[in-house]
């Protein structure tokens, strides 16, 4: 295995709409006990959740610093508002260092190091040597890759951080429309907040009744978890430096000290596939899009000889 | 005459871009046979040559030519989008379509004089990724993604001083272009680097009992009764179960016609109109354009819209239509 000492683990933004008990306490133990290098706070997916917590990420940001973790802000997947505007000017006046998830941001980031987040699509050099030259201090690869893109990608980062989405459901698309007010017959504009009742996404099926997508606002996911443990150490090997983890409401304590472990070496990534599923199943793993095949698909390992 | 808004048609091939070209388009847009468009479907687009041919009928007849090269170019494989881009500027494009920041980077620095016009793919949804798309790249006009209100439109155009050119008729995407991966995460083949969505060889449909089932690869997408048209399995047109109802949950199979907002678009500074439609056929083409022609005419003129208008309703997707984002309520 490959300096498994550069291999940092790291929190996506919470996706979904959390009431502000758990968020704090939910932050409150990855500040104490998970071995998270880096801390993503903030709202990716709709503006309209970010006055509900907001008041609270100082404190959040501070005890989440005190445990060792950066943080990092993310920003919405999709700025049109002057108020999302005016978000990340703040966060830039601050000093914060944002992750962008909308192009947008870089008309404000001029000569200051940035992230770049897993909904920009970087899919060739050209794209990364672009982000990298405007400041880019980390590149998340879009989910859509395959492991040999990746790879190509990782080689190539001048910026010196790669990082891989490797475990939640997997956002594939975002929209102005408010899908979970749809499927409540209501409108964006008075959404009542409804994506709030679903902690992990509202479950979308197939007429034949096979779940296929999670709804969470504007925003679509897979059903399925994205489960990147069989690959770990060949995207280390690729010089990934970063892997992700998205938080759900199952434990993500423990979900952290599973990758942790598997990126040290210190447990088979069989033996850590066997503690996710009894975590997550019903619901299946999927990896496809690693492996160059539909996203929703899930390849296993190679029986090891 | 000056032009009310400039009509700009879809030419997914040689014929359908004469039959644009006649029906007055003011501007067509096509591309190449390969992964470098977003519309990269078996039978459709241009060769070098046919290309060479397009643009000189449509230059002879004062009409110009955009070339989409619109998709997101691959790790390793920049060889197809950079001859796209080299062949469009030698054969004398009027202006690329481009997303992808690699390659607007490439076009920008090895065509200085080459216009660039920023795809829908790329989904640039405020001032502030317009200005830094115009001045990194120097973009001259900007395609809108379908999911801004009129209003918006009006701000934006507003604050920007760049040409803004809109859908105003076709096909509706719900998610934000350039970065919905609903087919990819069914088929595998990637809308923002394949150039293809819903792709014709993982459709298809079923008769069971009296109802046809529609299906993209294993997954059904919608299941039509016996008096209910089939529409094409898009995921994001599909009727999927949420609390156990079948609902259309992202966007009914309805298509965009914003004829009776014309004004209002104008009003809000728009420069040109789009209609969708590559992959329809030359008939449709030379419906829509010319109908199109006819009513920017009288509204050139200060008329009311001609009775041609009322006919393209039904024409549209599903033979149903919507303002789209266009109209706040959409949301």
């Amino acid at each position: 295995m490959s300096n498994p000492a550069k291999s940092r683990l790291t929190l996506g933004p919470i996706l979904f709409h959390w009431p502000n008990p758990r968020r704090r306490d939910f932050y409150a133990r990855i500040a104490d006990e998970a071995p998270i290098d880096c801390v993503y706070l903030g709202e990716a997916v709709c503006s309209k959740r970010l006055p509900w917590f907001e008041e609270d990420l100082p404190e959040i940001a501070a005890r989440l610093r005190r445990a060792g973790k950066e943080v990092i802000f993310s920003t919405p997947a999709l700025i049109t508002t002057e108020q999302e505007a005016a978000g990340i000017q703040a966060l830039l006046d601050a000093g914060e260092t944002i992750e962008i998830n909308d192009l947008a941001c870089l008309h404000w980031v001029r000569g200051k190091r940035f992230v770049s987040g897993p909904l920009i699509n970087v899919f060739h050099e050209r794209a990364l040597d672009v982000l990298r030259n405007h400041g880019a201090r980390r590149v998340n690869m879009p989910v859509e890759l395959s492991a040999a893109q990746i790879a190509t990608l990782a080689r190539h980062n001048r910026t010196g951080e790669t990082e891989v989405f490797a475990f939640g459901r997997q956002p594939l698309a975002i929209s102005q429309r408010c899908y979970h007010a749809r499927a409540h017959n209501l409108h964006k504009d008075n959404c009542q907040f409804v994506c709030g009742l679903d902690a992990d996404g509202l479950e979308v099926s197939e007429l034949s009744g096979r779940a296929l997508f999670a709804v969470n606002g504007t925003q679509t996911l897979s059903h399925g978890f994205l489960v990147l443990l069989d690959e770990l150490a060949e995207l280390q090997a690729a010089g990934v430096s970063h892997f992700r983890l998205s938080p759900h409401t199952l434990d993500m304590v423990e979900v952290a000290g599973i990758y942790r472990a598997v990126l040290d070496g210190t447990c088979s990534a069989e033996e850590a596939n066997a503690r996710l599923a009894e975590r997550i199943a019903p619901i299946p793993f999927i990896n496809g899009y690693l492996h160059a095949r539909a996203g929703r698909e899930w390849q296993p390992a190679r029986p090891s000889t | 005459m000056k032009a009310y808004l400039e009509l700009v048609c879809p030419a997914g091939t040689p014929a359908a871009l004469r039959a644009a070209v006649d029906a007055g388009a003011d501007a067509v847009y096509c591309g190449f046979q390969d992964c470098t468009n977003a519309r990269n479907y078996p039978g459709l687009n241009f060769d070098r040559h046919e290309l060479k041919s397009g643009i000189a009928y449509a230059h002879a007849r004062g009409c110009r030519v955009f070339v989409a090269v619109n998709t997101f170019a691959r790790a390793g494989d920049f060889g197809p989008w950079q001859r796209a881009v080299d062949d469009a500027a030698a054969l004398g494009a009027d202006a690329i379509i481009v997303a992808d920041l690699g390659v607007l980077d490439y076009a920008a620095r090895t065509y200085p004089k080459l216009r660039l016009h920023l795809s829908v793919q790329a989904a640039a949804a405020s001032a502030f990724a317009i200005r830094f798309y115009r001045e990194t790249f120097g973009i001259s006009r900007v395609i809108l993604p379908r999911v801004l209100a009129v209003e918006e439109i009006a701000a934006l155009i507003g604050q920007t001083d760049i040409e803004a050119e809109v859908f105003a008729f076709g096909s509706l995407g719900t998610m934000v272009e350039g970065r919905c991966y609903l087919s990819s995460y069914i088929t595998g083949r990637s809308p923002s680097m394949d150039g293809v969505c819903a792709p014709a060889e993982h459709v298809s449909y079923q008769e069971e009992g009296n109802c046809l089932v529609s299906r993209l690869g294993e997954v059904v997408i919608n299941r039509f009764g016996p008096h209910e048209p089939a529409a094409y399995p898009t995921p994001c047109k599909g009727r999927y179960l949420v609390h156990g109802r079948p609902i259309y949950l992202f966007e009914e199979p309805i298509g965009l016609n914003v004829i009776p907002l014309l004004a209002e678009l104008k009003a809000a500074g728009v420069t040109a109109l789009k209609i969708e439609g590559r992959q329809r056929s030359r008939a449709y083409v030379s419906k829509i354009v010319g109908t199109f022609r006819a009513i920017l005419d009288s509204l050139a003129q200060g008329k009311p819209l001609p009775a041609e208008a009322a006919e393209l309703a039904g024409v549209a997707e599903g033979g149903r239509e919507t303002f789209g984002a266009y109209a706040r309520g959409w949301r």
